[in-house]
């Protein structure tokens, strides 16, 4: 009897925890679905009183949101894509080919970790300037395209490829980049997985640099078309909350069907420490 | 083929040569892109660069540390950095706190469909900030928020959230320990998981309540990732931007008691262009951080 009521008192915490998470979530879905200005009635409704879609065809048609939702997954495809090719490639370096100072550099490397990025943002965003990157989707990908953590979770994960095949290829006379391209990059799959969910989510989310770099609205990444928005839309909550879905759901989607291969990450990261 | 496989000088030298390129469009980019501008924002702490120094930049000046000088007579810095430890403070604490409990129970030996309550409870760090942003600030309105109803419920009036310099950085607070708690459960999880179950089995043979096993037992196989999760939530607090930028407009208001050091820091060089005094603040920020940085190091030596 005393376990059974303490089995139910957790399952009672456990979702009202759930509840409070999602609850605010559920909200901007139902209020992106109420008509104009009924988010905002008294009394408050939770659920619209007829479901309608208007507000998601104003942001494509009148607000032009559909255009940053490219460039959004513009940005985030293309960061990722180049930091898979970049951090694959100097991982793999770090952790199986002998060369001068590599111990040196990649000890340097982990060092600059401590440096927070806004402490470069300032002189960054001059250097994009002389370079004419500035209000260019370049200007917003290339910084994140070499990430020092990344580099560090793929040679953590390359140490453990068995030397002797790598050998082995050598011998039978193949290059070093037709090695890392036929048998390293299948080895390395998994982390690349892991590694590609984790900065597609950070190029999606992020919004201070897209801030600074970009300029046009027509350029503009979701997350700062929205910051914009609400200055002049902020009375429209049920606009708003639709902008909030459109932004959130892609990512949310991606979790969902990776969530493995993230939340692996982020223990690994975690746990090696 | 004569000659060992490992020892043909040809092979290593072609491998040291492979290895070099594969680093090098990585260490280029970082080189570029981070290390320089890094050290170019000590030299611009130490300059007057400001808009005319975009237009000329034969305009700017060599002032030394008089933006350090400034910045410790300007009451907005003073204001910027007790905020942001107000909120270091009292959010990470709390931000810890709730990831404990959450995984203590998605990893209760009792809890059943423990995978769907760890995926509800992570979502949230999945989100992107501004979009959650933007629906809490709507949930914090005066008028017909949810925050206001459910206390409503209770019979304590209204609060105007984040129109009151007292209540918008609690407000601001418990949103990002909503946004974030799933991320250092998850941490907690995996250490909970490495403990063996027969320690517990064995504590409670000697009669051990559930609180004593937790003290005992619990709490000291988590200290590592204590202290991990401690560092790197603090870390991450000091460089909070986007919250107040959203909640607030972009002002860090009401009457600044949501400007965060790095939005001072946007402030000044990004909107009035004052990049040598905003540049002091960005290295302000960087000492705080090699200071927790080093603290952490500290604390895990000593722990091993």
């Amino acid at each position: 009897m005393k376990r059974a009521g303490r089995v139910t008192a957790l399952h009672l915490a456990l979702a009202a925890v759930a509840v409070a998470t999602l609850l605010p979530l559920l909200w901007m879905l139902s209020a992106s679905l109420m008509p104009a200005g009924e988010a905002s009635a008294w009394p408050p409704r939770f659920l619209p009183s007829r479901a309608t879609l208007t507000n998601y065809v104003a942001l494509f048609q009148r607000l032009n949101l559909g255009r940053c939702f490219l460039n959004s997954a513009f940005v985030a495809v293309t960061t990722t894509a180049l930091c898979l090719l970049v951090t694959s490639l100097a991982g793999y370096a770090f952790a199986k080919l002998r060369f001068a100072g590599r111990k040196r550099i990649f000890g340097a490397l982990l060092t600059a970790m401590v440096i927070p990025t806004q402490v470069a943002m300032l002189p960054l965003f001059l250097l994009m300037r002389s370079l004419g990157l500035v209000n260019t989707y370049w200007g917003v990908i290339i910084p994140g395209v070499a990430p020092v953590f990344g580099i560090f979770m793929v040679r953590q994960y390359a140490l453990s490829l068995p030397d002797d095949l790598l050998d082995a290829a050598r011998v039978d006379g193949a290059s070093e980049f037709r090695i890392y391209r036929s048998i390293v990059l299948p080895l390395l799959r998994p982390i690349l997985v892991t590694l590609g969910v984790f900065t597609f989510m950070g190029a999606w989310n992020d919004f201070m640099w897209p801030l600074i770099v970009l300029t046009d609205e027509t350029r503009y990444t979701l997350p700062v078309a929205l910051a914009n928005l609400l200055g002049e839309h902020a009375q429209d909550m049920e606009l708003m909350m639709a902008g909030s879905v459109l932004t959130v759901l892609p990512v949310l989607v991606l979790f969902l069907a990776l969530q493995r291969s993230y939340v692996e990450g982020i223990a690994m990261g975690g746990v090696k420490e | 083929m004569s000659g060992g496989r490992r020892t043909a000088p040809g092979r290593r030298r072609r491998e040291a040569r492979a290895g070099l390129a594969f680093v090098a469009p990585a260490l280029a980019l970082i080189a570029v892109f981070f290390v320089v501008p890094v050290l170019a924002g000590f030299a611009l702490a130490a300059t007057d660069f400001d808009i005319y120094g975009i237009g000329d930049p034969g305009t700017v000046r060599f002032v030394g540390l008089a933006n350090f000088t400034a910045l410790l007579h300007d009451p907005v810095f003073w204001r910027a950095l007790l905020n942001t430890l107000y909120f270091v403070a009292v959010g990470g604490p709390l931000s810890v706190a709730a990831s404990l409990a959450a995984a203590l129970l998605v990893n209760s030996r009792m809890a059943r469909f423990k995978g769907v309550f760890r995926t509800v409870y992570f979502a949230p760090v999945v989100t992107t900030l501004v979009a959650v942003a933007v629906v809490w600030r709507y949930l914090y309105h005066p008028r017909f928020g949810f925050a206001n109803q459910i206390l409503g419920l209770v019979g304590i009036p209204p609060v105007n959230w984040l129109g009151d310099p007292h209540w918008a950085m609690p407000a601001i607070i418990l949103m990002a320990v909503w946004k974030n708690f799933g991320y250092n459960m998850i941490i907690f999880v995996a250490g909970l998981q490495a403990i063996p179950v027969s320690t517990y089995e064995a504590a409670r043979v000697d009669g051990a309540s559930a609180w004593q096993q937790f003290r005992h037992i619990t709490l000291p196989a988590l200290r590592p990732m204590l202290v991990f999760v401690g560092v790197i939530t603090m870390i991450g607090a000091f460089q909070f931007f986007t919250e107040p930028y959203v909640m607030t407009g972009g002002t860090g208001g009401p009457l600044n008691a949501t400007l965060s050091l790095v939005m001072y820091m946007y402030k000044q060089g990004f909107r009035w262009w004052n990049m040598g005094f905003g540049a002091a603040v960005a290295f302000v920020l960087f000492l705080i951080i090699l200071a927790g940085t080093l603290l952490q190091l500290r604390l895990r030596r000593e722990h091993e």
